[in-house]
């Protein structure tokens, strides 16, 4: 039971990592994160390799539209496709 | 045979963000590059018949959308002549400079940061577009956009832990994807 608290598996490991990215990891899931990253080659990996996503997004300043904009976009452009098939 | 083919259906799923990045970029207007990107995706299908199938849709579409950011700025060109006759016949002398600091650059960016963002974007949105569709919905609403967690599960109708999965799945598509085309 004491182990099952400290220890979590690779999948947790993983899920939490993906939350940290989001800065939606609490604390208690950071240390547990950070526990296993210390002895675990494989999750180190993961890590390092999540991380590195994240900040080549962070660092290429992206821009999307937002659901409401493409919608709008998409209505539009469905009229004129529309009107070009008739 | 045509090595591509055009398909105007799935363009504003597959194109429009990566169109939208691209104009931003250039005119730094979110409201003007909306309207550019759907003025692209009108005149493409206006000038679908002169697609030869060369090159990708993508690729095809970015050069309409050059065109009308070219169009774009050559109107801004214009109405900025007709200001400067206008500041050349003002007689107060405290406007002078008005002109020059309203089209100065307010970004101290470099040439070279902005190119290698740029290439940067263009390697991350082409991961992107290899990814299932709901994936990349949700990596481009949660990474991009930087959504909460709530809003994206009440805008698709999906639970927070189907979320977390899909996140998941994205990250590690998208992450071979960029160690294949970028990282190394």
């Amino acid at each position: 039971m004491k182990k099952r608290f400290l220890f979590i598996s690779f999948k947790e490991a993983q899920h939490i990592c993906d939350k940290a990215q989001y800065d939606e990891a609490t604390g208690w899931e950071k240390t547990k994160l950070m526990m296993r990253y210390a002895w675990c080659r494989i999750t180190r990996a993961y890590v390092q390799r999540n991380s590195k996503l994240s900040d080549s997004v962070k660092t290429s300043k992206l821009n999307c539209l937002n659901a409401t904009e493409r919608h709008h976009i998409k209505a539009q452009f469905d009229k004129e496709l529309t009107k070009q098939e008739r | 045979m045509p090595k591509h083919l055009i398909n105007p259906d799935h363009w504003i799923d597959r194109y429009s963000d990566y169109l939208f990045n691209f104009t931003i970029s250039r005119v730094s207007d979110r409201e003007i590059s909306k309207d550019l990107v759907q003025d692209t995706f009108f005149a493409g299908l206006k000038s679908m018949k002169n697609f030869k199938g060369e090159a990708s849709e993508r690729t095809w579409l970015i050069s309409i959308l050059k065109r009308k950011i070219i169009d774009h700025y050559r109107k801004i060109n214009s109405k900025k002549g007709q200001a400067e006759v206008r500041m050349t016949y003002n007689t107060n002398e405290d406007e002078g400079d008005w002109l020059e600091e309203r089209v100065a650059d307010p970004f101290d960016k470099t040439a070279q940061d902005t190119l290698e963002n740029e290439e940067l974007g263009d390697a991350i949105y082409s991961c992107l577009e290899k990814l299932p569709e709901k994936q990349a919905i949700v990596f481009k609403m949660k990474t991009i956009e930087g959504l909460e967690t709530e809003a994206i599960c009440n805008e698709l109708n999906i639970t927070p832990s189907n979320l977390w999965v899909i996140v998941h799945r994205a990250r590690t598509a998208m992450a071979e994807c960029m160690e294949k085309t970028w990282f190394n």
